[in-house]
């Protein structure tokens, strides 16, 4: 995986995106849910995919991966893989943190882990580093732990291999405030060495992740830019997110 | 009720009432039919082709409209076979008019078929999915080991055989076969007309939107297990009215129609004819029993016998054939025989009715 | 006491029969969702393939038996990989399309299998000791179901121990949850259906030739009968469950045999009494995953 390693320095300012949609229309079970999703996540930072409830967030990021029935295009580093079938799309160099954390249940940690590790070289020392608690459980079943500590999981999976781009969504759903930064914490750790495409819904982590955003309305894209342009603008961030800032009430 | 639909109706009343006119012609299509079609061989094969195209009509309403992948259709037919020949024989002492014996024993199997299908859609459809298949395929094995165990009431490997005490004559030997043609076209449009009521009623509507998405249903506060259990009660009579039809054409009830491999082959009738479609279960079923009773027709012929063992073992096996032509249409002609017509003229693959499984959710 | 030892074994040996049968259904639908009506198919040909080898070589003794297992094996798991590999992959994902498929393969082949073989059963050569007895605690149990509890419980300790210990194993346990979490992990999971496929074969094509030591004949409808028990158990013990599936293999087998010798030969019918019930109670198995 050599071209993944290369991915992992940072690029030259001025390089181009990592990841190209263009046109991406998802199915499922024949309904569409997102039509003509058009964007570009740059090759270093936070991306942030925002957008109300039940917009396409999720939809967007399983269309990428191929997950869903799909049409459009979708380009990583400049080769197109939406011909490609899922586990290739992931062996090309895409990590992908699902929603709910989908961890094996019945597996213990470190097989969850042990599954997901496809390079040669697997980054487990970073791994450890990172979340110790999970080294402590580590033959524990994935099942049994907490929700905070599933994510944990759901998140050294992807970190374990050298990846092009991190597909993220919803990490700290359902999580207690301390675990939300806990988490926070670990993605800008990764971010430092592989761009990322978040799905997030509290502005709090956004402010304190996002370089860079791309709002969802009606399945279709109806902003893109710097981050800043959007959150200092609390009148739009209402009209587009439907949320106050929960970092101003705080 | 517009043009399209008006074309429609007549072209089935007059499809109906050429089919009554059959006995009364020599039509001969030599191949296709043993002889001509006022012959009984011919009015015998043709009236069994209508049950098993009834059969399959309910079965259809079944997988196709509510998506209840059943394997136990089977049970209810033999329900209405062995239940009617088994009231009838206990009613032959009886000392009442043969017809209100007759009549009494028809609404009593009806009442065993119906509280039989409540019980088992009742139990059955506490699980979706590959599960639901799985249990009505235990309960009609159930049935098939009781008809085969009591030998003494059912008759048992031996089949049952009809006790025409207080059967009407007109219903009753080879001269009659015209009667029991009439009788079984009666019961497939009946049945037609039943399913058809059925899928226009809300309760149809209910049940394909559960079919689609059960979810959705439940969620505008809609119970779909009992849709679904509806649908599966009306089904299961239907079948056990082909069943009674059934009983009274052969003058008898084999242990074959109680067992699993019979509830296949109406599955594969109901495949092959397209799931999609209403008169796709009809033409399923007529074109099986036709293909089934000339395959082994052709079975047994001096050409078949001629061929070299690998060809002749395989060709002197209907049921081998035609398994093989199930494959074949489930891979390479999803929505079957109904199917066609629509791909010809559309030039595309026309997707068949997939039934969501909650299981795989 | 004597009678209750008999029936025990006897149910354990016939249990050992289910489990062989059930094991591979139970994993096929556990990974991949698809009801595999051929899986009576697979057992009944390894049956006839592997009575044909053996008795060609030494029909009657242990080597003849031997190599019939051996044959019976290895024709189950090739016709199992194959039939995935032709026919259900090109449906990938469709599930009721796949079972239909099946079930089509199921009526073709027993109809072919009548076709060469005839509709009667044939029976079939043992080496003597099987047909013997021994006795324990005063029952006297014929020796064929020491064979076939011994051979299940290897066939059992080695699939765990590939589920435990190997990456495939790891896929497949993966897998039975959450196939499309496995992709997302970037694994080709298909890889893994052929090779359940296989194991399930090969481990229904033992079953054959055991059925046909513990039945004493070989016939076209072998795999037919056992694999309506074999379905049962599956949704007794819970679907995708291997432990589920040797448990309730046993449950059902012991039930069978008890209810046949005190209840006047209603085995078949306790068993769907008793498939009922757990779905009343508890609607996804013994052991299953959640709905």
């Amino acid at each position: 995986m050599t071209a993944a390693s290369d991915a992992s320095a940072r690029p030259a300012p001025g390089a181009g995106p990592i990841l190209r949609v263009a046109g991406l229309t998802g199915r499922i079970t024949g309904q569409t849910v997102i039509e003509d999703v058009s964007f570009e996540v740059p090759a270093t930072g936070v991306t942030a995919l925002l957008g109300r409830n039940g917009v396409g967030k999720t939809s967007t990021i399983r269309s990428i991966l191929g997950l869903i029935e799909r049409t459009g295009s979708v380009e990583l580093g400049g080769i197109r893989i939406d011909a490609m079938p899922t586990h290739r799309i992931v062996q090309f160099g895409v990590g992908y943190v699902p929603e709910d954390r989908e961890v094996f249940a019945g597996l213990t940690v470190a097989e969850n882990l042990r599954l997901a590790e496809r390079d040669a070289a697997p980054r487990r020392e970073f791994i450890a580093r990172l979340f110790p608690d999970l080294v402590a459980r580590r033959d524990q079943r994935a099942g049994t732990l907490s929700g905070g500590q599933q994510q944990m999981v759901s998140l050294a999976r992807a970190l374990v291999n050298e990846n092009r781009l991190l597909l993220v969504d919803e990490p700290t759903k359902g999580l207690a405030p301390r675990i939300v930064d806990e988490v926070a914490a670990a993605l800008g750790e990764a971010a430092r060495t592989v761009p990322i495409l978040l799905v997030e819904q509290n502005l709090h982590v956004i402010r304190a992740l996002a370089d860079r955003v791309v709002v969802l309305s009606g399945g279709r894209v109806v902003f893109a830019g710097a981050a800043s342009e959007l959150l200092d603008d609390e009148e739009r961030v209402q009209r587009l997110l439907g949320v106050h800032d929960a970092s101003e009430a705080a | 009720m517009n043009r399209r639909t008006l074309a429609l109706v007549a072209g089935g009343v007059a499809l109906v009432v050429a089919l009554a006119l059959l006995p009364l012609l020599a039509l001969d299509v030599p191949g296709v039919l043993p002889g001509p079609t006022y012959t009984p061989g011919t009015l015998q094969l043709l009236a069994f082709a209508m049950l098993i195209a009834a059969l399959a009509l309910s079965y259809r309403m079944m997988f196709g409209l509510a998506g209840l992948l059943s394997f136990g259709h089977a049970l209810f037919f033999a329900a209405g076979a062995y239940g009617l020949g088994m009231i009838l024989e206990l009613l032959a002492p009886a000392e009442w008019p043969s017809e209100l014996v007759f009549l009494v024993a028809i609404l009593a199997t009806l009442v065993f078929g119906l509280v039989l299908a409540a019980t088992v859609g009742a139990l059955a459809l506490r699980v979706t999915g590959i599960s639901f298949a799985m249990v009505t395929l235990a309960f009609a094995q159930a049935g098939s080991v009781l008809i085969r165990r009591n030998a003494a009431t059912t008759g048992g490997d031996e089949g049952l055989p009809l006790d025409i005490t207080h059967v009407p004559d007109g219903l009753v030997g080879v001269l009659n076969t015209r009667n029991l043609y009439w009788m079984a076209l009666g019961i497939l449009v009946a049945v037609y007309l039943v399913v058809l009521w059925v899928e226009r009623s809300r309760a149809g509507h209910v049940a394909e939107a559960v079919r689609e998405n059960e979810l959705r249903v439940r969620v505008i506060g809609l119970r779909p297990y009992d849709v679904k259990l509806l649908v599966f009660i009306v089904a299961s009579v239907l079948a056990a009215v082909a069943g009674m039809g059934y009983l009274l054409l052969q003058s008898g009830a084999a242990p074959r129609v109680a067992t699993a491999d019979f509830t296949l082959t109406l599955l594969v009738i109901v495949v092959l004819g397209g799931v999609g479609a209403r008169w796709g279960a009809i033409v399923g079923g007529i074109v099986y029993t036709l293909l089934d009773q000339r395959l082994t027709a052709l079975a047994g012929s001096d050409a078949i016998a001629a061929l070299p063992d690998v060809l002749r073992v395989p060709l002197s096996e209907p049921l081998f054939i035609l398994g093989t032509l199930f494959v074949l249409v489930v891979l390479f002609l999803p929505g079957g025989i109904a199917g066609i017509p629509k791909r010809i003229a559309t030039g595309t693959r026309q997707d068949p009715v997939e039934p969501k499984e909650a299981t795989d959710a | 006491m004597d009678t209750v030892v008999l029936l025990l074994i006897t149910g354990l040996g016939l249990g050992a029969l289910y489990f062989l049968v059930a094991s591979g259904l139970s994993l096929i639908y556990g990974l991949m969702g698809v009801l595999n009506f051929a899986h009576g198919s697979f057992l009944t040909i390894s049956a006839f393939l592997g009575w044909e080898v053996g008795r060609r070589v030494s029909d009657g003794t242990w080597t003849g038996l031997a190599l019939s297992a051996v044959v019976g094996i290895v024709v189950g798991a090739v016709v199992a990989a194959l039939t995935e590999l032709l026919i259900i992959r090109r449906l990938y994902e469709r599930h009721i399309e796949q079972a239909l498929v099946t079930v089509g393969i199921a009526l073709a082949s027993v109809a072919l299998f009548e076709g060469i073989w005839g509709t009667d059963p044939i029976y079939t050569e043992r080496p003597a000791w099987l047909t013997e007895t021994t006795e324990i605690l005063g029952a006297r149990i014929p020796n064929d179901r020491f064979l076939l509890i011994a051979c299940a419980g290897l066939v059992l300790g080695g699939i765990v121990l590939f589920l435990r210990r190997t990456r495939y194993g790891l896929i497949i346990r993966a897998g039975v949850e959450n196939r499309h979490m496995v992709t997302a992990l970037g694994i080709d999971v298909r890889r893994s259906f052929t090779l359940v496929f296989a194991i399930g074969g090969a481990a229904a094509g033992l079953g054959g030739v055991l059925a046909s030591v513990y039945y004493g004949y070989v016939s076209a409808h072998l795999g037919s009968v056992l694999l309506i028990f074999a379905f049962i158990v599956t949704v007794i013990g819970g679907l995708g469950s291997l432990t589920g599936a040797a448990i309730a293999s046993v449950l059902v087998a012991v039930l069978q045999q008890f209810a046949n010798y005190y209840l006047g030969g209603t085995g078949d019918l306790v068993v769907v009494v008793a498939l009922a019930a757990v779905l009343l109670v508890r609607p996804r198995g013994l052991m299953g995953k959640a709905a």
